[in-house]
This record gives structure tokens, C-alpha cells and sequence, in this order.
């Protein structure tokens, strides 16, 4: 009933006071947030896709990497092995578990890697502007040159397979958007009144970034963020689809798709079951994304 | 107009430059002599320094750059180290396969991401918004590759409807052939269906929100001459996001390429990766990039003849 009654009176608190600086303005996010059923639902499956991830020993007693000869590409629903067996033998389910250890790893390092370069080199295009700003901006301007999944495949593929290439690859393309995001905002925050008057009153500009560049640079870049963390977690997989991320026999979805890509006329459904974690997990991250960005975004709720 | 023009173009040639660097740094950033890895090591040094010295790789770093750079603006690739085919040859056949699925997936993509995104937009909060927004967000989000191998398990394993693999032979019927054209093009088109569908949606939303087109209306105009306002106005960022998907579609059919075993320009680059066929692998990328930088020129022009307002 008190929650009733918060939530009617919010509206006119936020439209007494400026709101993207009202002290109550992440309160009345996160009171939309609860209020968009989509977006707790997606949270919830994500959080269950992150548990059965991490706690893989706890959800699935097979051994991922231990096959059997004659138990290869059983159905969905074998005794034992409920989601069926793989190209060698080994517990689907238990792979799928284990699997989204690597497949999100792969998918959200490359977009935190992205985030703070992206992050530090759009302040410092920002804010100090000039030469250096002009030559991070010309030089992200090379990097937009190319297709992002071109640029992730060949430098993947010319630095050699494995999991920490896939991530330098990724990490690589998704710099340079962070970077134009992170400028733009940086200029666009560096001219407003409050900062001038804030460093006409002697503020250092250490303390200027820290209080109002970062502030206002966060919340857009990490709305973006979100939003990649679909698209990485796709182009991981990719990656390792094509052969060029994980390497055999570590269970990730990608890979784990592109070596049940043979079997598709003997076990055609249990043959697209990593595909749809990797579809599950993608979707789940932009609807989570689209949910953050509806609630933070002032103008739509009015 | 025309000094808007020049100025893009003028703009884009440092960045064309760019590229040709970025390329050659990142085939070069691996330690070792691509003729080393490629030879086998019962090969004797004699052949190797002879190898080496046939396709230049005997030269320090900076010369290599400049001779195949200066050899690629004239159109001269040199030769595959795998197969010693000139490069060329082998990229057009293989860059007209990917246009021919690219611009077919380009134009189902975007004229069904439209429809969907003008009809949310025209349904704004009611169920058939929320359905186009969902088909639209499930386009984003699909894995593409599991998408091709999900439309083969149904049309080729589980039915017999149409080819799962390859192109078909020359000899075949045209009929016959365009059905191999079918499944790579659905795949691809999913991805920009979904994006310019939601584009679409948001940027008529925000058009519909603006005071012209209340003054449109109460001006009197029909209910057809507002849509055709408000169409223009949504134009140019929708314009330029299908330029990049067009180039997406060019440089990124990699994937379902590989499922599909099209013969296009990823087919070519993977297997140029796989083989560490160095000529090939500068050629493919440089090539692909600069189409995608020509590309995004060519919206940008587009824009500005459309929108006075991008032309300062």
C-alpha cells in the first residue's frame, strides 16, 4: 500500500525539481525498472542462465569433457543424459551448463575491456581537446572504416586461435564507439554553466572530471554497454563457430554449435541446442538493455 | 552542395590511407616470415630465400608496404601463396557471389523493417506495436549462424524444400538456382530487418511528436500528404544506418557463408585465414573496407542532398 503511494507521488516530486540532477532521480529508475514486468522477467531468466553458469557442478553431474564411444549423439531425453549426448558422447546438458562459463566471460570482458579504454580516451578527447584529441578521434575513424565483424575475424584469425585473442579481437572493435559516445558527451558536458562556473571558483580539473564529466559520460556509455554485451556475446560465439575463439575440447556454444553443425541430419534438435543458449542469453541482455534505457530515459515517462 | 561533396571526399582519403595501414600492420603483426610458416620444414633454405624473394617478402617492412600498396591502387593484388592464381581473379568472382546476396538481403531487410517500423510507430502502444517491436528485437538478437542452421534443419533436413549447400551448378536452370539463393538471403536479411525496424520506429515516433505535424495537420492536409512530411524528415538517419548495414551485410556474411558454403568474399577470407594466405587475406580486408568507407561517402552525400540542414 506505501508502495502504492510512493509510486503516485513520484511523478509530481519529479516534476517540481530538475531531473537529471534531482537527488531522486535513480530512485525513480529503479521504481520504473520495477514496474516493467519485461525487464524482471528477462533479469530473472539471465540469472539463471549466470547460476546454471557458475554453479555448473551443482546443476549438471556429468563430466563435460568425458565422452563414450557408444553413447554418441543420443536424442533429447535419454536416461542419463535428458538433453541428449554430443559428437562424442558427452552430456549435452552438462556442456550447455559448463559452456556459459566461457560463452559470457567471452561476451562481457571484451565490452568492459571496451569501457574503460573507450571510457578514459573519449574524456581525454573531450576534455583536453586539441592535437591529442584530434589524433584519438582521426585514428577511431580508421577503426569505424571497417565491417566490426570483419575487423573481429581477421584479427582473430591472424593472431591465432584461443580464448584471449577472441577478446583482444572484440575489445579491439568496440573501442572506437565507446570512444565517440564518451567525446561527445565529455564536449557537450565540459560547456555547461555549472562546470565553467565550477572551474572559475578554482576546482581542479581532476575533481571537474571526477564530479561532472564522469557522471553524466557513465550513465550513457553504460546503457550502450549493455546493449554491446548482445552483440559480443553473438560475435563471441561466432568467433568460435568459425574456429577462431575457443579452442576443442573446452565446452562454449559457439564452438560447441559448429561441431554439431556435422550431426544435423542424425540429431537435428540437439544439434541447434547451443544456439538457442547463445539466442536466449542475446536476447535477455537487449531487452534488459531496452528496459534500462526506457527507465532512465526522462522525456518518455512523462 | 557540390563543395560539401568534395570536402567528404577529400575527407575520406586520409582515412582510406588509415585502412591500408591497419591492414598490412595486422597481417605483419604476427612474428615470423609468412613464407616461413607456410613452407615445409624439410623445405631446403635455398627455396625458402627463393620463395621469399618471388612474392618480395624479402624486403624490410616499409618498402613491402609501399610496393603492395602502390601495386593495390593500380589493381594488382600478385599472387595467392597457396595457389599462385593471381588474387584478382579469384576476389571478383568472389566479392559478385556476396554482392549478389547482399543486395537481394539488403533489399528484403530494409523494405520489411520499414513496413514493420512504420506500422509500430502508426500503432504506437497498442498489441500490434508490441508485436513488430518484439519480431524486431527477436532480428537483433538471433545469432545469424544458428539462424542458417536452424532454416536448414527445416527446409532441408526435416523437409525437402529447398538446397541446403552451395550455389548450384551453371548448368542447372535459373529457377533451379535462384532456390539456392533462397535460405542465405532470409538469414541474412533477419539482422537488418531488425534494425532498421526499430530505427524506424523510434525516429517516426519522435517526428510524430514535433509540432510541424500537428501544423501540418490543422493546416489541413490529408492524412497522406503528413506521411509523406514526415517520411522526409525521417529519411536521413535511416538512410545512413541502411548504408552501414549494407556494408554489414557485404563485409560480415562470413558466417553464414560458411554455413551455407557460399563461394562469396567470406568464404574466401576464411580460407585464406586457414591457409595463412597472406595475399589474399590484404586483399580481401583492404577491398572490403574500402567498399564499406566508399559506402558511408555515398550516404553522407545522400543525406546532405536530402537534408540542407547536414550540408554546413
Amino acid at each position: 500500500m506505501s508502495q502504492a503511494t510512493l509510486d503516485l507521488a513520484q511523478p509530481r516530486i519529479a516534476d517540481a525539481v530538475p531531473l537529471a540532477s534531482a537527488p531522486g532521480y535513480w530512485k525513480a529508475v529503479r521504481q520504473r525498472l520495477l514496474r516493467d514486468p519485461v525487464t524482471i522477467a528477462v533479469t530473472l531468466v539471465l540469472c539463471g542462465i549466470v547460476f546454471i553458469s557458475i554453479g555448473a557442478p551443482l546443476v549438471a553431474h556429468a563430466d563435460p569433457y568425458v565422452g563414450s564411444v557408444l553413447g554418441r549423439l543420443k536424442p533429447i531425453g535419454t536416461p542419463g543424459h535428458w538433453l541428449g549426448t554430443d559428437e562424442t558422447g558427452r552430456d549435452l546438458w552438462a556442456r550447455l551448463c559448463y559452456g556459459g562459463r566461457l560463452s559470457l566471460l567471452a561476451g562481457i570482458l571484451p565490452v568492459t575491456i571496451s569501457l574503460i579504454v573507450g571510457g578514459f580516451l573519449g574524456i581525454l578527447a573531450g576534455y583536453v581537446g586539441g592535437l591529442v584529441g584530434t589524433l584519438i578521434m582521426r585514428t577511431m575513424d580508421v577503426f569505424y572504416a571497417f565491417p566490426s565483424i570483419l575487423l573481429a575475424i581477421a584479427i582473430c584469425g591472424l593472431l591465432g586461435n584461443g580464448l584471449s585473442n577472441s577478446v583482444i579481437a572484440l575489445s579491439v572493435v568496440f573501442i572506437p564507439p565507446m570512444v565517440r559516445i564518451a567525446d561527445t558527451v565529455t564536449t557537450q558536458a565540459r560547456q555547461l554553466d555549472f562546470v565553467e562556473a565550477a572551474r572559475a571558483s578554482g576546482t581542479t580539473t581532476m575533481q571537474i572530471i571526477r564530479y561532472h564529466v564522469l557522471a553524466n559520460v557513465l550513465g550513457s556509455i553504460l546503457v550502450y554497454a549493455t546493449s554491446l554485451i548482445s552483440v559480443s556475446i553473438i560475435l563471441s560465439a561466432g568467433l568460435s563457430f568459425l574456429g577462431l575463439g575457443v579452442t576443442p575440447p573446452q565446452p562454449e556454444w559457439g564452438l560447441m554449435l559448429n561441431s554439431l553443425r556435422q550431426a544435423i541430419y542424425v540429431q537435428p534438435y540437439v544439434a541447434a541446442l547451443p544456439g538457442v543458449m547463445i539466442f536466449v542469453t542475446s536476447m535477455c541482455f537487449n531487452l534488459v538493455s531496452d528496459g534500462f534505457r526506457s527507465a532512465m530515459d526522462v522525456r518518455l515517462n512523462k | 552542395m557540390l563543395i560539401f561533396a568534395a570536402r567528404r571526399i577529400f575527407q575520406a582519403i586520409p582515412i582510406l590511407f588509415g585502412v591500408s595501414l591497419v591492414v598490412f600492420g595486422l597481417v605483419h603483426i604476427v612474428p615470423g616470415n609468412p613464407i616461413d610458416l607456410l613452407m615445409p620444414p624439410e623445405a631446403s633454405p635455398a627455396v625458402i630465400a627463393q620463395m621469399k624473394k618471388a612474392f618480395g617478402f624479402d624486403q624490410p617492412l616499409y618498402m613491402q608496404y609501399l610496393l603492395w600498396l602502390g601495386r593495390a591502387l593500380r589493381g594488382d593484388f600478385g599472387l595467392s601463396v597457396f595457389n599462385a592464381a593471381p588474387v584478382w581473379g579469384q576476389l571478383v568472382t568472389a566479392l559478385g557471389n556476396t554482392f549478389v546476396l547482399a543486395i537481394l538481403a539488403a533489399v528484403l531487410g530494409f523494405s520489411l523493417g520499414t513496413v514493420l517500423g512504420v506500422s509500430g510507430a502508426m500503432f504506437h502502444g497498442r498489441w500490434p506495436d508490441k508485436l513488430f517491436s518484439a519480431i524486431a528485437t527477436t532480428g537483433v538478437s538471433l545469432p545469424h549462424y544458428w539462424c542458417a542452421i536452424v532454416l536448414v534443419l527445416m527446409c532441408a533436413v526435416l523437409h525437402d524444400w529447398l538446397p541446403a549447400q552451395g550455389m548450384g551448378d551453371d548448368s542447372l536452370p535459373l529457377y533451379d538456382r535462384l532456390q539456392f539463393l533462397i535460405l542465405p538471403v532470409v538469414t541474412l536479411s533477419l539482422i537488418p530487418m531488425g534494425v532498421i525496424g526499430r530505427l524506424v520506429r523510434a525516429t517516426v515516433l519522435e517526428i510524430f511528436g514535433q509540432e510541424f505535424v500537428g501544423a501540418l495537420t490543422a493546416k489541413g492536409l490529408t492524412r497522406w500528404p503528413v506521411i509523406r512530411h514526415v517520411c522526409k524528415n525521417a529519411a536521413p538517419p535511416v538512410l545512413a544506418l541502411m548504408g552501414l548495414q549494407f556494408g554489414y551485410l557485404l563485409g560480415g556474411s562470413i558466417l553464414v557463408e560458411t554455413v551455407f558454403n557460399w563461394p562469396g568474399s567470406g568464404n574466401l577470407l576464411n580460407l585464406a585465414i586457414f591457409r595463412r594466405d597472406i595475399p589474399v587475406l590484404q586483399a580481401t580486408i583492404l577491398v572490403l573496407a574500402s567498399f564499406f568507407v566508399v559506402l558511408n561517402l555515398l550516404v553522407d552525400i545522400a543525406q546532405a542532398a536530402i537534408d540542407p540542414r547536414i550540408r554546413r
